[in-house]
């Protein structure tokens, strides 16, 4: 199972997670994405063929909340790690 | 060649629940920036969201009302991607499991009524809002409407023209008025539309490619950008080029529609089950509860409209485009049985009002009972049509019933016959150029002396009756000349 990952699919992945990579990163990562999917690979050794598909690891459903306002943050608070504010709008660099 | 288009229709609607889809920040639109917010729904470390039990319920009823199949088991989805209106940088959203799908609406067209697939219906919540600087390199961020609950209804490429889109778009932005999900008001982008248009030439079986058009915020609009783009797209084919598929940005100052960067990389969601949310179950005996509470919809009320109280399908569609109006009639026709009566009376003369004033029917000052009682005056006579126009101005402005104006102001009609014939006696004698004109033959006078009597009588003659005294006496003198 060498060769799993390509460099080319990790700067897929790295650039959709908006991550920037040194070249030897790349590298060690593709190893190791490589490991892991192997790894995970194993399962396909089961037959699942008669289990029902799963769709949450924890076996409840309809948790819901009744539709009721609740006390939002101050704004102050809410801006408070924002990386640039006016007191009002959270500030990034121009998109579009 | 003669070319069609194919189109297929996103709508996002904004529910009409009083908090977001997971935490219970106020989904209220206009607020100050970044006031309803909370750490769930700025998508803080270590918060857990929590489904709005209405909002599943709203989503419900819509897909009872499109004839949808309504999925047992519901999960949601986080779809992935980077955006500053973003604050998780996912959206929580349905992919695998959509709560509906494999509906239907059935729309008016020029060529009668037509159904229109509708693929699925999701649940997700909606982003924040970015104001771009006008001169600096900036964007200024509002998170108020991050994660207010959408759902987004997606329809299958059956449409063939704009007027179809439009009157899809209509349809189903009636139903969701109708059933209290949605206010359905697009240029607050509580309904907004999304187009996917490609056009291929008549008779292929093979679909063109697509473009996808955004930020379409009316019905005008939503014609207009479509007709602008099967021009383009067809123009595009007819000189031998290709169709790029793309987004493309409705510019409604320019009416064109304009391509936007495309990244391909950007459609890559890498959507997987939140595992913050557990799965939700929907049972029959929940649907069926839901069931009970449905409305009667916009198009089968239409249609009993015009069987029950024999309008035509014109005044059927116009009182039932709103479920206040056509309760309002229905109470109004309860008290007075002349539906074409209330009718004639709702469109021309309330509707007019509420539009000149820029009310609904729920701002009228005259409250059903109070028309129905004009209604009334009119026909039995007690006053003239012409009055009652009057009396409904009056009414309008001071909430005034009726027959409170008529007493007030002596309004009531003129109906005995002895002072109306004096006042004809009085007109004729004070207009003997007209008579001679009448004498010889020109019919038509009749309407001056009636004009000449109603003036006397401050409008309030019965006409009818006027006309009869009228010609009577007229004959007379004929008969005298002779």
């Amino acid at each position: 199972m060498e060769n799993k990952i390509t460099i080319d699919q990790v700067r897929h992945i790295a650039s959709l997670a908006r991550l920037e990579l040194a070249n030897e990163e790349e590298k060690r990562i593709a190893r190791q994405l490589a490991s892991i999917l192997e790894y995970v690979e194993k399962l396909n050794e089961l037959d699942t063929s008669n289990v029902k598909p799963m769709h949450h690891a924890v076996e409840r459903t309809n948790i819901f909340r009744e539709d009721v306002l609740k006390q939002s943050l101050e704004r102050e608070k809410v801006l408070a790690n924002a990386p640039e504010t006016d007191g009002v709008f959270f500030i990034v660099p121009r998109v579009l | 060649m003669n070319y069609e288009a194919v189109i297929g229709l996103e709508v996002h609607i904004q529910l009409l629940t009083n908090t977001k889809m997971f935490c219970g920040c106020s989904t209220k639109f206009g607020m100050p920036p970044n006031t309803n917010v909370c750490p769930i729904c700025l998508g803080m470390p270590g918060v857990l969201p929590v489904p709005n039990k209405k909002a599943i319920e709203f989503a419900i009823r819509l897909a009872l009302a499109t004839n949808c199949t309504i999925s047992p088991v519901n999960q949601f989805a986080r779809k992935n991607y980077f955006y500053p209106d973003l604050p998780k940088n996912y959206q929580i959203s349905q992919y695998e499991l959509p709560i509906a799908e494999n509906g239907w609406l059935e729309i008016e067209t020029k060529n009668g009524a037509r159904k229109i697939g509708i693929v699925r219906i999701h649940m997700e919540e909606d982003a924040g809002k970015l104001i771009h600087d006008e001169n600096k390199p900036l964007s200024y961020v509002d998170f108020n409407r991050a994660g207010v609950p959408l759902l987004e209804i997606v329809s299958q490429p059956d449409i063939r023209t704009p007027e179809e889109a439009t009157s899809y778009l209509k349809t189903l932005r009636d139903i969701v008025v109708y059933l209290d999900i949605c206010d359905g008001n697009m240029e607050e982008g509580s309904f907004r539309c999304d187009a996917n248009i490609s056009v291929r030439p008549i008779g292929q079986k093979e679909l063109g490619v697509k473009t996808e058009l955004k930020n379409i915020n009316s019905f005008k609009n939503i014609q207009k950008a479509l007709e602008f783009e099967i021009r383009r797209q067809t123009a595009l084919l007819e000189r031998g080029e290709e169709v790029i598929q793309e987004t493309r940005l409705w510019d409604p100052a320019k009416g064109i529609t304009v391509g936007m960067r495309t990244k391909e990389e950007a459609h890559d969601y890498r959507y997987f089950p939140d595992p913050d949310l557990v799965p939700i179950a929907i049972d029959k005996s929940w649907i069926e509860e839901i069931e009970k509470t449905l409305p009667e919809l916009p198009g089968p009320k239409r249609k009993r409209f015009v069987q029950q109280y024999k309008l035509p399908e014109y005044d059927a569609e116009v009182l039932t485009s709103d479920k206040n109006l056509a309760n309002f009639f229905e109470e109004v026709v309860s008290l007075f049985p002349k539906p074409k009566m209330v009718s004639n009376w709702i469109m021309s003369e309330l509707l007019r009002k509420l539009n000149e004033e820029g009310c609904s029917i729920s701002d009228s000052t005259i409250s059903a009972s109070n028309l129905a009682e004009l209604l009334e005056l009119i026909d039995d006579q007690t006053i003239s049509g012409k009055i009652a126009k009057s009396v409904f101005e009056e009414m309008y402005e001071t909430g005034k019933r009726a027959s409170t104006i008529v007493e007030e102001k002596g309004l009531k009609q003129v109906t005995d016959a002895d002072f109306l014939e004096k006042v004809v006696s009085e007109v004729i004698k004070e207009n003997p150029k007209e008579v001679e004109k009448y004498l010889k033959g020109a019919e038509k006078v009749i309407g001056f002396f009636v004009g000449q009597v109603m003036k006397k009588t401050q409008g309030k003659a019965n006409p009818r009756l006027v006309n009869e005294l009228l010609r009577n006496k007229l004959k007379e003198i004929k008969n005298d000349s002779v």
